[in-house]
């Protein structure tokens, strides 16, 4: 297979054409005629799902390359282009993957033509505008994972933030507007300090003309400030992470957006752009400035945050009377592993921060595809207006179980792998933490339980609920590949772990070795 | 080609682009009073004017493409001049265009609002030039009075003359500031040209004369309230609201950044050597602009008003790369003012397609579900929204402006760390207002009891094109754009003036530097 793409020469077009592809496809979106087929069921122009399915799965297909082409007997960057952008500033325009960008890449296009499928019939107007916006979205999520230049990073950091602005406050539930900009407001904010953090970086190395430099590479090599400097830099990128990611107590934009969005919306914000905050942390914040992230109280505060998050996370959970909700905060409380798995900082514990990240954006994705399809049924979203649904429609209990039992991390399902390899890396370096958040899994299983419990069993006793149709062929189609990747990671996730690996073995060394010689050199002193 | 200053011939050479369009505008004016009022006579008048501007503009870039150069003497011929004259040129050019469209539905039938559109241009041309305060009086008064008359064009309106009677009393009144300004400074240095203030002071070690310090707050005071930064701003919301949409348009984008070229170059030409002086009351001046522009902005509900607001906090990022002052903050600060004119031009040039007769509805909240009916405006206007917000790509030339001037900041020899967090917080700030206009446009409801706004006009739809377009691509690609303005410092900066690039901030102001004043010729030998 490899031999195959390298006859085409893959590595050399594949990702600006992972980019050009979701705009080229935009573009064509937008300029479909608007009433050319005119209406199906409500559907505004039809045509415009259809296309943007297809230009989705050709992005996936064209992607799917990487997972043969990536040799992760190479550290370093693969398949990566280099142009010039703004020489004047120098701002050049570098993409690259390496093992952790390769499989957030693969997420992203695995996830968005089933997005796509998802609000296929509840997403009515304004079809052509919402499908190019989930386009340019695509551009800027890959734009993001891809970026080895600083400058890049940011522009496609911001990217995001518009589309899926409009996306929620165009398509979103009835307080769209509200949750909309308390996003937009959210993740501004901290993205302006990291602005000022990357001028100072690029100004930091600039050329001796005063060029400012912000490739990563270069970055990584210079040493990038010692002590106050780099704390305060370290602050900036940790804050427009942990927004991000969400971390407790900067997690309060999450419950909103996810709630309010259209499905498609909640399901690229909780499987993809999350990812974002942590995929930072694991890019920038911890290898440009390990001596402050690994700093005894910086790194103490972040790891007892993450705890903090997994437990509260799962308790509020489990108190919501709105199922959308539940899932968005079960989404706090999972990546607050995530956390914890990258700041415990072995080798066990990053690789399951990355498998959950994964796992995550798969279960969690699947979790709100399948509130959006209820919803589309019985237009509430309310656990106790359900109630003995299971006896209605088998197809979606039996999946929907499933799924949780998978985002509770049951053994054999995907989500086992990540928080077990989490908890027993961080069990090394901090046993009481990962004590702590063991129970977490517990709490897990008991919100997820007890919904699935009031929402498919006890009795039938609402009468709404006695005619709601089964799962159609389009929801089973867009649910059986994500069983089947939950099944895959959960039963044999090696190839997925041995290509991060490489990577994550080298941010470990970079980071420890940093720490080890500021030890030293305290020693010696 | 060198133009010795002194002798007329070639003095007018370097007034060449100046000339003609004063020359051109005086043609126009006795042509327009020739014919009897109507609207074809004014759209005739409009068009001319139009292509007059276009040969201006030309001419303005003939005269950067072979790079003239000059003794020094009453006026600059460099690239900072160039630069703010085609930002002013095409500032005028949108402008006019949106009054053709304007004046017809306002039933304004006279010609010659077109023709003070290009004698304010001139006036701000001369300013652009100025290298003597007399010459910077003139261009500010040349510029200003044109446009006392346009702000009261359509005198049937009582907004419109409430609006223009305050921009006279104010403009007036800041007028009286910069001249006694511009008398202490002289009766403290003997001098009006800037190269000579500069060499007085260092000859004479004038620094901590109180004459001057006084003179120079005074300036201060008079160029704050023409660009209308905070505490000076008071009248900027009242006179952008009365004022035709067009005018207002041309007063946020072209007046300002004509009063800022001027204050530029006064400011690193004739006192580089007070830096610490001045540093301080322009860092304050920035600061406090910054924070109450944004502020208010988020509480206005009428579009002319929020708008007028969003160019106070502008002026505020503007004065930031005044503070900085080097060479790459005079590049930035070119950068910016294009950027900001475009977006605010093509905003204004929304606001006037969606105007009715009398302008009576300008809230905001008419914009409702805007993007339903007329999804080209409100997807224009997100631009230019975004744009002045600062959001990269989508905003195209807002972000790499900020950017820029960020980047100026950080990088001088004396990091405005914290003015630069305080641009980025304001900003922050700024999406309060400038998503709300966007949120309205594209999340709220049509409510369907407003009637459709009426087809936009040809003129108007093009400058709310072309601004987008040019913020959209320049937005990807501003390399262009950055590597001209680099090459556009005033001169004096260029020049590396006090030791400004490595030593410090007190040394700059205490030592006179005399191996400046020798690096400048002309500075001895054109003495008295």
């Amino acid at each position: 297979m490899a031999n195959l793409l390298n006859s085409i020469g893959y590595n050399a077009w594949v990702l600006p054409a992972l980019l050009l592809i979701p705009l080229i496809g935009a573009v064509v979106i937008l300029l479909l005629p608007a009433t050319g087929e005119g209406i199906d069921r409500g559907v505004e122009t039809p045509a415009a799902r259809t296309v943007a399915f297809w230009i989705f799965l050709l992005e996936f297909i064209v992607s799917l390359g990487l997972w043969w082409s990536y040799d992760p007997a190479i550290t370093g960057w693969q398949a990566g282009v280099d142009f010039s952008w703004i020489p004047t500033w120098g701002v050049r325009f570098t993409l690259g993957v390496d093992g952790i960008a390769l499989m957030m890449v693969l997420l992203t296009t695995f996830i968005m033509p089933l997005a796509v499928l998802g609000s296929w019939t509840s997403v009515r107007t304004k079809t052509r505008s919402y499908y190019a916006l989930l386009l340019i979205l695509t551009t800027g999520m890959l734009g993001v994972f891809l970026a080895r230049d600083l400058f890049l990073f940011y522009v496609m950091w911001e990217v995001m933030l518009v589309p899926m602005y409009f996306i929620i406050g165009i398509w979103g539930g009835e307080r769209r507007i509200y949750a909309s900009l308390k996003f937009f407001i959210y993740t501004m904010l901290p993205s302006l300090l990291m602005l000022v953090a990357i001028v100072y970086l690029g100004l930091h190395i600039r050329t001796a003309s005063g060029t400012p430099d912000f490739s990563y590479d270069h970055l990584l090599s210079a040493s990038t400030g010692t002590g106050r400097t780099a704390l305060w830099l370290f602050a900036a990128f940790f804050l427009a992470f942990a927004v991000k990611v969400p971390m407790f107590p900067l997690h309060t934009w999450l419950p909103d957006a996810h709630v309010e969005a259209p499905t498609a919306g909640s399901v690229i914000l909780a499987g993809i752009m999350l990812k974002m905050g942590t995929f930072g942390f694991l890019r920038f914040a911890l290898p440009l400035f390990p001596g402050a992230a690994m700093n005894p109280t910086v790194r103490m505060i972040i790891l007892i945050l993450a705890v903090i998050g997994i437990i509260y996370g799962a308790l509020v959970a489990m108190v919501q009377p709105d199922f959308k909700k539940l899932v968005a905060y079960s989404s706090v409380s999972h990546l607050g592993f995530v956390m914890l798995g990258i700041f415990a900082l072995t080798l066990q514990s990053v690789q399951g921060a990355l498998m959950v990240m994964i796992n995550h954006g798969i279960s969690t994705g699947a979790l709100f595809l399948l509130v959006g399809m209820i919803y589309e049924r019985r237009h509430t979203r309310l656990i106790e207006a359900y109630g003995g649904i299971a006896r209605v429609v088998p197809l979606f209990a039996a999946i929907l179980t499933f799924v949780s039992l998978s985002s509770i991390g049951l053994p054999g399902t995907n989500g086992f792998v990540g928080e077990f390899l989490v908890l027993l890396g961080s069990f090394q370096t901090y046993p009481v933490l990962a004590i702590i958040a063991a129970t977490g899994v517990i709490f897990a299983a008991a919100y997820l339980l007890w919904a699935i419990q009031r929402i498919l069993f006890n009795s039938l006793d609402k009468p709404d609920n006695i005619h709601i149709p089964d799962l159609n062929k389009r929801e089973l189609g867009l649910l059986i590949p994500l069983l089947v990747v939950i099944v895959w990671l959960g039963v044999y996730p090696a190839p997925v772990l041995r290509r991060m690996e490489p990577t994550s073995r080298m941010l470990i060394d970079r980071v420890e070795g940093h720490t080890a010689l500021a030890l030293e050199s305290e020693v010696t002193r | 080609m060198n133009f010795d200053l002194n002798l007329p011939a070639q003095l007018s050479g370097a007034l060449g682009p100046d000339l003609i369009l004063m020359g051109g505008a005086m043609l126009l004016l006795l042509w327009s009073a020739w014919r009897r009022e109507s609207d074809d006579h004014q759209r005739n008048v409009g068009i001319l004017s139009i292509a007059l501007c276009v040969v201006t503009m030309i001419v303005v870039a003939y005269y950067a493409y072979v790079g003239y150069t000059a003794n020094v003497g009453p006026i600059a011929v460099d690239n900072f001049r160039w630069a703010a004259d085609e930002i002013f040129l095409i500032a005028t050019i949108g402008t006019i265009a949106m009054s053709l469209d304007y004046n017809v539905r306002e039933g304004i039938t006279a010609g010659e609002s077109h023709v003070l559109l290009l004698l304010s241009t001139s006036g701000m041309m001369i300013l652009a030039a100025a290298r003597d305060l007399i010459i910077v009086f003139l261009g500010i008064e040349l510029m200003s009075i044109a446009v006392y008359v346009l702000a009261g064009i359509n005198r049937r309106r009582e907004r419109s003359a409430e609006g223009a009677i305050k921009y006279f009393l104010l403009g007036a009144f800041s007028t009286a500031f910069l001249l006694y300004g511009i008398a202490l400074v002289y009766g403290a240095t003997g001098e009006t040209n800037f190269a000579r203030i500069y060499g007085n002071i260092a000859k004479f070690h004038l620094e901590h004369s109180a004459l001057l310090l006084v003179g120079i707050a005074l300036l201060l005071v008079g160029f704050g309230f023409k660009v209308a930064a905070a505490p000076f701003h008071m009248w900027a919301p009242d006179v952008y609201e009365g004022a035709p949409t067009p005018i207002t348009g041309y007063m946020a984008a072209a007046v300002k950044a004509a009063a800022f070229a001027a204050f530029f170059r006064l400011w690193l030409e004739a006192f580089p050597t007070l830096l610490v002086t001045w540093h301080e009351a322009v860092w304050w001046l920035a600061a406090v602009t910054m924070v109450v522009g944004n502020l208010i902005a988020l509480a206005q509900r009428n579009i002319k008003r929020l708008l007028a607001y969003s160019s106070i906090a502008h002026a505020g990022y503007i004065l930031v790369a005044i503070v900085v002052g080097t060479k790459l903050g005079s590049s930035a600060f070119l950068f910016y003012l294009f950027a900001y004119t475009m977006a605010t031009l093509g905003a204004f040039a929304v606001v006037v397609a969606l105007g009715s007769r009398g302008e009576d509805r300008m809230g905001v909240e008419e914009y409702a579900g805007l993007w339903s009916v007329r999804p080209g405006l409100a997807v224009a206007m997100a631009v230019f929204m975004l744009a002045l917000l600062g959001f990269p790509i989508f905003g195209g030339i807002g972000f790499f402006a900020k950017w820029y001037v960020l980047q100026a900041a950080l990088q001088s020899p004396f990091p405005q760390t914290r003015l630069a967090i305080v641009l980025v917080l304001t900003s922050l700030v700024s999406a309060g207002y400038y998503l709300y206009v966007v949120m309205v446009m594209f999340m709220k409801p049509r409510d369907s009891a407003v009637a459709l706004p009426a087809r936009t006009g040809g003129w108007t739809r093009t400058v709310v094109w072309a601004s987008a377009v040019i913020i959209l691509v320049f937005g990807l690609f501003p390399d262009a754009i950055v590597s001209f303005t680099r090459r556009s410092a005033p001169v004096l900066t260029t020049d590396a003036p006090a030791g400004r690039d490595n030593t410090s901030l007190q040394r700059a102001a205490s030592s006179p530097a005399p191996e400046v004043v020798s690096m400048r010729p002309g500075l001895s030998t054109s003495g008295h």
